[in-house]
């Protein structure tokens, strides 16, 4: 792999993974019993899909063979998408969505941290916009999850089912693959080594402060970013892109 | 080619009278958008967007070409720049005001990490000034603010996040 086609596989990626966790938020729009819930969900998928176009844009643009942000969004298969796959699972109940977003916020906002000094003036540029944006949710995030964890022995129970479910997908996030190599090697990227020890610090603080435990060691499942996905992946794209495939081209 | 004939001041001043479509009272100069003007063939407006996600971006960039072709200015190219990032410190003084005036909170001085990070001090209520308010939630009618109650005159009002 040489250095432009990591800069656009990395790109595309970033792109992948803000829109597959934006989309899987949506599906979550005018659901919450509350409002505040309601608004907070809602703004943060923004956030994410507002992300994902800028992705998208400047992948479509590296690439330089005509396609568009939606082209990426809309008109790539299943296995063209190298998002990871904690973030594509499905949303189950409220705490499990919290989980997921504190697991995958943390590991986030450290990879955009590094981006932010990458030698790819564009993902730098990005990175920081985005960086802002994680921040802030993560606040937010962070609270429902200590409040979840140490508040009535029910919360606590389901949240921690979450947790010791959800965990197994963190691994992937690490596990840097040819992408990650020839982009950290050639961009100044981010080291995956280094991000892995301080977000593993980060989310103990946070686990414990929540009275939870964290999960044992243990085999971690992977694929994602190699375009093998879980099965609920399909039906999620399905939804998505639906529309546009079944009547290409429409615009309103 | 139309020959173009204004100056960058000029331009200035028609981007002055573009409103921000979710907050009108607001142009788009108040709020700190603009980030330059650069005049050769074509009229280039450089303009960065808010929020990642602001559904208003596009309609900032249509409201701007429209502005300028009312004024004659044909050869219009938007640039959208994102360096460096947007955040509430590029809201104008003027805008502050205007921002009080049409009843929502103008955002604290500094965007800082620590704010965005251990949550925000008291919000004075932008009708009756009183720091006897509360917060109702984190989030808003649009991604920028957050939403408020005063008890002291007992009204509603919105805040402009600090980001």
């Amino acid at each position: 792999m040489n250095k432009d086609q990591a800069l656009l596989a990395y790109v595309a990626r970033l792109g992948d993974n803000a829109l597959v966790l934006g989309q899987r938020m949506v599906e979550l729009v005018a659901g919450y019993p509350e409002l505040e819930e309601e608004l907070a969900n809602a703004n943060f998928a923004l956030d994410f899909i507002g992300q994902a176009r800028m992705f998208y844009s400047y992948a479509a643009e590296l690439e330089g063979e005509g396609r568009s942000e939606d082209d990426f969004a809309f008109l790539r298969d299943e296995n063209e998408f190298r998002n990871v796959l904690l973030i594509e699972q499905p949303n189950g109940h409220f705490g499990d969505s919290i989980t997921k977003l504190v697991l995958f916020e943390n590991f986030y906002l450290l990879q955009l941290g590094a981006l932010r000094h990458c030698a790819d003036t564009r993902v730098a540029e990005i990175a920081a916009r985005a960086e802002k944006e994680i921040t802030y949710h993560l606040r937010h995030n962070t609270n429902w999850l200590l409040r979840l964890g140490d508040g009535t022995d029910e919360s606590h129970e389901r949240v921690q089912q979450s947790l010791d479910s959800l965990w197994q997908y963190t691994g992937e996030l690490f596990a840097p693959d040819d992408i990650d190599n020839v982009f950290e090697a050639e961009f100044e990227g981010p080291d995956l080594a280094a991000i892995a020890e301080r977000w593993q610090e980060q989310i103990t603080t946070i686990v414990e402060r929540a009275t939870l435990t964290l999960p044992a060691e243990q085999w971690m499942v992977s694929g994602g970013k190699q375009g093998r996905h879980s099965e609920h992946f399909g039906y999620m794209i399905a939804e998505m892109q639906y529309l546009q495939r079944s009547h290409p081209g429409a615009t309103w | 080619m139309v020959a173009v004939a204004v100056s960058r001041e000029q331009v200035l001043e028609w981007l002055n009278a573009v409103p921000d479509p979710e907050i009108p009272v607001l142009t788009i100069a108040d709020l700190g958008i603009v980030r330059g003007v650069t005049i050769n063939d074509v009229v280039t407006v450089e303009l960065t967007p808010t929020y990642s996600g602001c559904p208003a971006t596009e309609v900032i960039e249509q409201s701007v070409v429209d502005e300028l072709h009312k004024h004659g200015v044909d050869d219009v190219a938007i640039k959208r720049v994102l360096s460096p990032p947007w955040t509430t410190d590029w809201i104008t003084p003027a805008g502050r005001q205007k921002l009080k005036d049409y009843g929502i909170a103008p955002p604290g001085e500094l965007a800082s990490k620590r704010e965005l990070v251990h949550g925000i001090r008291s919000i004075a209520c932008p009708r009756c000034e009183s720091l006897n308010t509360d917060l109702v939630s984190e989030f808003g009618s649009t991604a920028c603010k957050a939403s408020y109650k005063c008890s002291e005159c007992l009204e509603p009002f919105e805040y402009f996040k600090c980001i």
